[in-house]
């Protein structure tokens, strides 16, 4: 019977070992001369892509007016039930606004649905991902903290804009 | 010399040697980690200290605070004595290697070595043979089928390596003519090192160190994947950091003894010191510097080799050990028993 060659079958240089340890030795030892790879954290921050899908915030005007007309599509939609919106009524040209805006950051999943079913482009995705609480009544953001000036975030309204 | 005169300088080399070895050993830690670190394109610990320098003593002091934790099945006297076996054969094999030639100092003739013992070799053998005892005992006190299994593969591993490293180490000793380290070196001197007569003997001694001490590629007494740390499994707080500093202290004490027999020991490497007009402290001082080279590049050596080869599986380990490394070791003794007659 014939012996069929197989792949794995070793050639004797294969065999005994060496040749093939000094390859693999010599691998190494190029990497280790390398540039590396790592971050040093809290010097050095990771600057995430446009694409990137951080803490959900609120989108503020230059005239430092909240885009949000209080709809209510990103409370409903969301999958965690972490938002909470509530209405009320003014004599601006949106004749709505949110009275009480509250992310609940430890319900929050940052799936990004409030930002793609919101109609006024209201609520976005942050580049922010450093979220660290000391108890639960700090992880719940109000108006306060979700408000951001539009210029912060027009990175991330390009990106929604060309891709959405 | 009077006896007081001889025990003083006695302990006062014992406490240098133990001092070099604990520094040696929380910096080849240290070193293992940045040397991983970097072949896998990462920076290693960077944080305490410059570079990271104190992070030797960050570890031991996290260790001494952990809690010690014992098995309810385990037998806890052995249980606490394996790792002071273990840490014991480390830091007194290193006893009888001369880290350089004999110093006058205040008027006396100091050899560089704890104990010039005429059988030091024999006595490093008999002291590394114990060392397996620890991790056996390790393994069976611990009242787990992980550890069991761990000691167990130990005992096997070393009992097909020595074989192999005792008739490597026979082909060093015919040529030396004796078991004195001293003579081991002398016998090289700055040409002739054992690893350019014997390659073969110098390789199968190489691999053998390896399995002996443990390290990959032969770590199966401890194969995280397989045995979740083999005999040390059981072990927390300071008992597992005995096993460790064990682990490098013979790491250091294997790259000595390569060093001492297949490496011309203190000589530098084809320069003959006192051919070129260099005598007294200075040449002493060098040749103490060459050893210390020296093993910091086996030392290096093995870190290298660690975090390049894959473990082998236990099967390949002993076709390794009893079908290549133990026929080429006895290979190597013809050899030089040839050489020897016909020179």
């Amino acid at each position: 019977m014939a012996v069929k060659k197989r792949e794995k079958d070793l050639t004797f240089l294969e065999k005994i070992y060496i040749p093939e340890i000094i390859k693999g030795l010599s691998l190494t030892l190029r990497t280790m001369f390398k540039p590396k790879f790592t971050f040093e954290y809290p010097e050095e921050k990771f600057i995430p892509p446009s694409s990137y899908r951080g803490r959900p915030v609120l989108v503020e005007e230059e005239n430092g007016v909240e885009r949000c007309v209080a709809c209510g599509l990103c409370s409903r939609v969301c999958p965690a039930l972490a938002i909470e919106v509530q209405a009320a009524e003014t004599e601006l040209e949106k004749e709505r606004y949110p009275e009480r805006f509250e992310i609940n950051m430890l319900r929050c999943i940052f799936c990004g649905f409030c930002e793609d079913v919101c109609p006024e482009e209201a609520i976005v995705m942050s580049k922010d991902y450093e979220l660290a609480f000391t108890n639960r009544e700090d992880a719940i953001y109000g108006k306060d903290k979700l408000l951001t000036p539009v210029s912060q975030l027009q990175d991330r309204i390009d990106f929604l804009r060309k891709y959405k | 010399m009077t006896m007081l005169e001889i025990i003083i300088m006695t302990l006062i080399k014992i406490f240098i040697i133990l001092n070099i070895m604990l520094i040696t050993v929380s910096y080849l830690v240290y070193f293992e980690r940045r040397i991983s670190a970097w072949v896998q394109n990462r920076l290693g610990p960077n944080r305490v200290g410059w570079e990271g320098i104190l992070q030797p003593f960050a570890d031991v002091f996290k260790l001494l605070l952990k809690e010690d934790i014992v098995p309810v099945n385990a037998n806890k006297t052995i249980h606490a004595i394996a790792p002071a076996l273990a840490l014991f054969v480390a830091f007194t094999a290193y006893a009888v290697i001369p880290i350089g030639p004999e110093v006058e100092i205040f008027g006396y003739q100091v050899s560089l070595v704890v104990a010039d013992v005429n059988m030091g070799v024999l006595y490093i053998l008999a002291l590394t043979s114990v060392g397996v005892y620890s991790l056996t005992l390790a393994g069976w006190s611990s009242g787990s089928k992980y550890s069991l299994l761990g000691g167990i593969r130990s005992s096997a591993q070393m009992i097909s390596y020595e074989v192999s490293m005792g008739f490597s180490i026979a082909g060093v000793l015919i040529f030396a003519e004796s078991l004195r380290p001293y003579d081991i070196i002398e016998s090289q001197g700055a040409f002739l090192w054992n690893a350019w007569i014997q390659p073969i003997g110098f390789l199968t001694f190489l691999v053998s160190a390896f399995a002996e001490t443990n390290r990959l590629p032969f770590d199966l007494p401890e194969a995280e994947p397989e045995l979740v740390g083999g005999f040390h499994t059981e072990y927390s707080s300071m008992k597992f950091a005995g096993f460790f500093l064990a682990e490098y202290a013979m790491m250091i004490i294997s790259s000595a003894l390569i060093t001492l027999m297949y490496l011309g020991g203190y000589n530098i490497p084809f320069i003959e010191l006192s051919s070129i007009g260099i005598e007294g402290t200075l040449a002493v001082i060098l040749q103490v510097l060459s050893f210390m080279v020296k093993i910091g590049l086996l030392l290096f050596f093995f870190i290298w080799v660690r975090w390049s080869i894959p473990r082998y599986r236990y099967d390949q380990l002993m076709d390794l050990g009893w079908k290549v490394i133990f026929p080429l070791s006895l290979i190597n003794l013809v050899w030089v028993a040839a050489l020897v007659m016909i020179f």
